[in-house]
């Protein structure tokens, strides 16, 4: 029989071990009786950043709320894997309708649980990058300006990956994707484009907005708990690395998202009301080059000679975003 | 009692009466009057519990039932036009998912060219969206067909379209008997679902299906459809019962021994039988309530004895010409009827007694060709067709149309 010494660190991280903390900052996979929200048996590729996060936001969700929550989701990845016909992992109740309404779905679900006395049932939207940012974004703009009783977790693997890893508007800058191509003048995605979802969702004033990865698991879930310790629209971005479409091996989901966020690429922040309340400072921070490099949809920028003008672009947005949120300051 | 009030007012209260729990609410002309007068009541707390949500659109509007609905709220909206076809994606979905929406459209056509007033060409472009669709003839239908509705949808786990002409009978000041609450609170039970989102009790809504079950799927979509088409008449008789006012699914006006018979959908039918009233008996008319399901059956019985069948539709099919035409065809499939299609009342034009006469007329003479277009300014259509042909370039028609031959949309009469 095999067996494995104890680690009290993981390797390459900061981040306590679980079993060293008390168990009531441990997190809800270390719980037994967990509900297992999104179950195994599901479809995700491996490595999937999103199916790690679903479970975490989802279980922690429900751990907020005594077991008293429904799921919404967009069409996507994570709708498609989750429930091919006739199974389903969803341990939640769990409706799903189209790509581009899962927010006002939420919305409607969220009255008729008022409406019928049993708002004591929270709701939990979840979607892509796509559904959020692109095809899904007047709906949920509308429920952040109406303030309606929902907390959106928007999975951002800044692509359409579920139709073949195609540009959305969360894709980064020169990320090569099957309609951002590494071909011509300027290979991959375009300089200058791309929302900024977590911005704009604080510019609606709604009561909490956060970002997350996973390679933070523990921040995930308290950003999960405070969200549903509130009422009104809440909103939760979650960068969840894919290796299908980000060219990555599936072993590097969790050192992918740890890299975006200390290269400053991809800043952890809360905001409640539109004001930034905490950040995540960086510590240990890296150059973007290392955050690029292990990723294939970047590949066309390490050829010789390397596109050394493109990468100083990307280190600039992660040198403004350091700068906007102050994730310094404290190792300073 | 009845009481001098707007059809839309009169929609609105009847609606409050069948107790809706959620209502998400987009404006358009012409059915803004309805969602207008139902938000009042919830904001005054006259209709409570209800949550009216003022959405970003009809998509949202439409994807808020679903959530809605699908968590066991009784739910209703309103639309039209533009608005119905921003909805079309929601609407196969709440159709697929069996949830039990009403909603009242406020028949409106379509642009381009922009265009805010009556026809047909809204719900007719979504007949095969899955969901029942009911078309009233007058206001009085209407709000007794929204009552029916929402025991029709809910019995049968089906999505009603409630269908109203926009302005003819949404915007008519006419004595309307609202049904009492009493009545309303006797025919119309409590929505209870059979399947709702519950911590208690986790379902999945919404999976995928793959080619091995999607046909099956669809094949009891049809055929819990088809039976509305047994359940409507038979509803709409209790509610006859309970209100004293009658709606029938398929209606007939002096079709007994008429060799020709006119079929046709909502108000017109009311201008119909006033021209129908002015010949001799060999004319007769059928005025369809109750369009999807589509009573095949019962139009080829109310049918039989004719010779030639008008069919006079506020709608059609570019291309191809009658919408409803085709299915009346087809329901008198191996019958020697003749079937005519005559396309009417686009836009908002009026369909006037004289003009049906006019049609009676070239029925009986036998010159009535097989589609037609009702009031057709043919001096317009020639001069723009000759233009067309001395053109060297393609171009949209509707600017150049204004432009030459002045504003013949302004001949309403």
């Amino acid at each position: 029989m095999t067996t494995q010494g104890v680690k009290f660190y993981q390797v390459g991280s900061r981040a306590v071990g679980n079993r060293l903390l008390d168990p009531s900052l441990r997190t809800e996979q270390a719980n037994p009786d967990r509900r297992n929200a999104l179950n195994s048996g599901h479809r995700a590729c491996q490595g999937c950043g999103e199916a790690l996060a679903a479970r975490y936001v989802v279980d922690a969700a429900v751990r907020a709320t005594n077991g008293r929550l429904l799921a919404v989701n967009a069409t996507g990845c994570l709708e498609v894997f989750s429930t091919p016909y006739p199974e389903s992992s969803w341990q939640v109740p769990w409706l799903h309708s189209l790509f581009a309404n899962a927010a006002s779905v939420a919305t409607g679900v969220s009255a008729a649980l008022k409406a019928s006395g049993r708002d004591d049932i929270r709701v939990l939207a979840q979607g892509g990058d796509g559904g959020t940012v692109d095809i899904g974004f007047a709906c949920l703009s509308g429920m952040f300006e109406r303030n309606d009783d929902v907390l959106y977790v928007c999975y951002d693997n800044e692509a359409y990956m579920n139709t073949g890893v195609q540009r959305s508007g969360a894709t980064p800058p020169a990320a090569r994707t099957a309609t951002s191509e590494a071909v011509g003048p300027q290979p991959g995605n375009r300089f200058g484009t791309g929302k900024d979802m977590a911005r704009i969702a604080m510019a609606h004033e709604i009561p909490y907005v956060a970002t997350a990865t996973v390679a933070e698991l523990h921040d995930l879930e308290a950003k999960v708990e405070r969200a549903m310790s509130m009422r009104g629209a809440r909103y939760l971005h979650v960068l969840v690395p894919c290796p299908l479409g980000w060219g990555s091996a599936p072993s590097d989901t969790i050192r992918l998202a740890r890299l975006a966020q200390r290269t400053g690429l991809f800043p952890l922040f809360e905001a409640e009301h539109g004001e930034v309340t905490s950040v995540q400072p960086i510590r240990g921070r890296v150059p973007v080059e290392e955050y690029l490099r292990p990723q294939k949809r970047y590949s066309h920028l390490f050829k010789d000679p390397p596109a050394t003008a493109v990468i100083e672009a990307i280190q600039a947005i992660a040198d403004r975003n350091i700068q906007r949120y102050g994730l310094l300051s404290e190792e300073a | 009692m009845r009481e001098q009030i707007e059809g839309s007012r009169a929609i609105a209260q009847t609606v409050a009466r069948c107790r809706p729990q959620v209502v998400p609410a987009y404006p358009i002309t012409p059915q803004t009057h309805i969602v207008e007068a139902v938000g009042a009541m919830v904001k005054a707390g006259t209709l409570t519990p209800c949550e009216f949500i003022t959405v970003e659109s009809e998509f949202a509007a439409m994807s808020a039932a679903i959530g809605a609905s699908a968590a066991g709220a009784r739910t209703y909206t309103a639309t039209a036009s533009q608005g119905l076809l921003y909805m079309a994606e929601a609407l196969f979905n709440a159709s697929g998912m069996g949830l039990p929406v009403v909603m009242t459209v406020a028949n409106r056509a379509i642009g381009a060219p922009i265009n805010i007033w009556n026809d047909h060409s809204d719900s007719m472009s979504q007949r095969d969206c899955g969901w029942i669709q009911l078309y009233a003839e007058d206001n009085q239908a209407a709000v007794g067909l929204h009552v029916i509705a929402f025991r029709l949808a809910e019995e049968l786990s089906l999505p009603v379209m409630v269908c109203v002409d926009g302005f003819v009978l949404t915007h008519a000041v006419e004595p309307i008997e609202v049904p009492a609450a009493d009545v309303v609170d006797g025919y119309l039970p409590p929505f209870h679902p059979r399947q709702v989102l519950d911590p208690d009790d986790p379902i999945t809504i919404g999976a995928m299906v793959g080619p091995e079950a999607y046909t099956e799927v669809r094949y009891l979509a049809h055929h819990q459809l088809n039976r509305a088409r047994d359940r409507m008449p038979e509803l709409a008789e209790e509610y006859a019962l309970a209100s004293g006012y009658r709606v029938s699914a398929l209606s007939k006006y002096r079709v007994d021994g008429a060799r020709v018979v006119i079929v046709t959908l909502g108000s017109v039918s009311g201008t119909i039988k006033d021209a129908l009233d002015e010949v001799d008996d060999s004319v007769g008319l059928v005025t369809i309530t109750l369009y999807r399901p589509f009573p095949a059956d019962e139009i080829r019985a109310a049918l039989a004895c004719a010779d030639h069948v008008i069919v006079l539709e506020r709608a059609f099919a570019p291309g191809a010409g009658g919408v409803v035409a085709a299915d009346v065809g087809a329901a008198l499939s191996g019958l020697p009827t003749r079937v005519s299609t005559v396309v009417a009342g686009l836009g908002g034009r009026a369909v006037t007694k004289a003009s049906v006469r006019g049609v009676i007329d070239d029925a009986k003479a036998d010159r009535l060709p097989s589609l037609s277009f009702l009031d057709l300014r043919t001096d317009v259509i020639d001069h723009e067709l000759a233009r067309q042909a001395e053109a060297d370039r393609p171009g949209p028609q509707t600017q150049a149309l204004l432009r030459t031959a002045g504003v013949p949309a302004s001949r309403i009469g």
